[in-house]
């Protein structure tokens, strides 16, 4: 078998891998609703499910499910209507770099450099010496392979750099939960797979708890440990498939029985349910809905 | 990686490859298409005008409109009659004076007040309205309300230069700092960001572009303004020169050369204060150069 190409051999030496804090993220009854009374939305209904610590739990569903609403949920960006989300025991009420997130397409400061974008946390709070701060930041971009780019812009990157130099940033806060939000969307094919292969040697490193969001299930399949299903809106879990694949992964795992045991699994719940949404087009299940409401 | 990459060996001379000269900065100049292509275009219309103008005593027709006006060469030569005498740059002084005070206050007022509409809902709604009332109004028609409002001519045209500008500017700054992508915020937010360094450090220089956008805008308007105020005030006691008075009391004398020198200065001004606003805007804002 091919060895996968290692993004961590420019690692600093005696950095201990370990010394990363994991959390545990338990959903209990979660919903949330957008709009009041008669357009009243119901994107996410009940969920419950847990993060465990060290695992990367990978999440998909047919697209316009509240996907996104799940982020912003655990990252305290919005409050759940019901239910509660506890990191480690704690409610969250609100957003805090103990859960840093990796949005879709780019989040980093279009008028900072690479490097200053990723000293942007720390040096914000000021709970970090500067010197350290320099020094840690200088670590994680030359990990993530930006080395000799970290005085450029974002815009003088490609999508690729852009999406390292944001992993960089998050992991310098050091959070105890890494939140990706469709992290590679929007890259080509190629870039794609090698920021998955990349992303996946960073997460076996140190294993910090992830919660990684994708409309792709073999991304998911080749990222995850377990892979949560989502129904359409108003979202609810279909199914939570364990994925018992080695590590380190590498994609000729794809091609496996398993791998392709867990793809029809996820594939034919997402086509019931994207088969749902069809018969039930839009117009006609809005009035249905309100129909029912002003009868109820 | 994939996607380093390979400058360094495309620079690097290898075996029978001449080492690239080094060009100096003329060089590069002369080298500049751009640049010729304006010089042509340029040359090429005043060529053009010079024979339109030229058309009747050359050939016994006169081309409607363009054959009235005076050709480049006379305009030339009245230029430089003008061009040693102390009044011509004191109507530039002037003008320049008016733009960049009324522009200035504009931009001292314009944009905390535009931040402040954008991030304040109170503020928004209360302040809001009565602007987007007064928005519509050209600046031109504020001329006799202002001479009546403020004790002298001058403070007349400079007042109405400003109007000229600011509401340009806090259109630009609202509409900037409004549409600031929310996950600039939100992943501020999760770092642990104050509301302080929120507008500090992710609304300010988010509307950056926009403040620049509205002050090139800005900045032609007022020149527009400050001549029309100009010629409507005429050159009295108190106030008047200025290019705008220039232009009038030439045309008053006569002489549409002095006109027509008159025009290409303030167009020659305008080009100058853009110019300005767009080499501050590449200054202040780095990340958007493109290479």
């Amino acid at each position: 078998m091919q060895q996968p190409v290692t993004p961590t051999a420019n690692e600093a030496p005696g950095t201990p891998a370990t010394a990363v804090g994991k959390a545990t993220v338990e959903l209990k009854k979660v919903s949330k609703s957008y709009g009041d009374e008669w357009e009243r939305q119901e994107v996410i209904r009940d969920i419950t499910m847990v993060l465990k610590a060290g695992e990367l739990t990978a999440v998909v569903g047919p697209s316009g499910c509240g996907k996104t609403t799940l982020v912003n949920l655990v990252a305290g960006f919005e409050k759940p209507d019901t239910g509660e989300i506890l990191l480690n025991g704690k409610r969250i009420t609100g957003p805090g770099h103990d859960r840093m997130v990796v949005f879709q397409e780019t989040a980093l400061l279009p008028w900072l450099t690479a490097y200053k974008n990723v000293i942007f946390g720390p040096n914000l709070r000021g709970d970090m010496p500067r010197a350290e701060v320099k020094k840690e930041a200088n670590r994680l971009l030359e990990k993530v392979g930006l080395g000799e780019f970290k005085d450029k812009y974002p815009l003088h990157l490609s999508g690729g750099m852009q999406r390292r130099a944001e992993l960089a940033q998050a992991m310098i806060n050091r959070p105890l939960l890494l939140i990706m939000d469709e992290p590679f969307r929007g890259l080509d094919a190629m870039t794609r797979e090698l920021m998955q292969e990349f992303f996946s040697r960073l997460f076996e490193e140190n294993r910090r708890t992830n919660l990684f969001v994708t409309s792709e299930i073999e991304e998911a399949i080749f990222v995850a440990d377990r892979l949560v299903v989502l129904s359409n809106r108003p979202t609810t879990i279909r199914e939570i498939i364990d994925i018992n694949l080695p590590r380190p992964r590498t994609f000729e795992m794809l091609s496996s029985p398993e791998a392709y045991g867990y793809k029809r699994q996820a594939l034919e719940i997402l086509h019931e349910e994207a088969l749902k949404s069809f018969n039930r087009s839009g117009d006609q299940a809005d009035f249905v809905e309100a129909y029912s409401k002003r009868m109820g | 990686m994939a996607e380093h990459p390979t400058v360094h060996a495309a620079v690097a001379p290898g075996p029978g490859r001449a080492v690239p000269l080094r060009r100096t900065r003329l060089q590069k100049l002369l080298e500049n298409t751009t640049l010729w292509r304006g010089i042509v275009a340029i040359v090429g219309f005043i060529l053009f005008w010079e024979v339109c103008s030229q058309w009747k005593g050359w050939f016994g027709y006169q081309i409607p409109w363009i054959g009235k006006v005076a050709p480049p060469s006379d305009v030339m030569a009245v230029w430089m009659d003008i061009l040693p005498q102390p009044g011509y740059w004191e109507s530039w002084y002037l003008s320049t004076f008016r733009v960049f005070l009324g522009f200035a206050i504009a931009q001292v007022i314009g944009i905390p007040f535009g931040l402040a509409l954008a991030v304040n809902k109170y503020f928004r709604d209360v302040f809001f309205p009565p602007f987007e009332v007064l928005r519509p109004i050209p600046p031109l028609a504020w001329v006799p309300a202002a001479i009546i409002f403020w004790p002298t001519t001058e403070l007349s045209i400079t007042f109405v230069t400003f109007l000229g500008a600011f509401f340009t500017i806090v259109i630009n700054v609202l509409g900037g700092a409004r549409s600031i992508d929310g996950r600039y915020l939100r992943a501020a937010q999760s770092m642990g960001a104050s509301q302080w360094d929120l507008f500090r450090r992710i609304i300010l220089p988010g509307t950056l572009p926009s403040i620049f956008t509205g002050a090139a805008v800005g900045m032609g308007i007022t020149w527009e303004v400050v001549l029309a105020a100009e010629m409507i005030s005429g050159g009295g006691q108190q106030a008047g020169g200025g290019l705008g008075f220039f232009i009038w009391s030439s045309f008053m004398g006569g002489s549409i050369e002095q006109v027509i020198v008159g025009m290409i200065s303030i167009g020659i001004a305008g080009y100058l204060s853009s110019s300005a606003i767009r080499y501050l805007g590449s200054v202040c804002m780095p990340w958007r150069r493109l290479f």
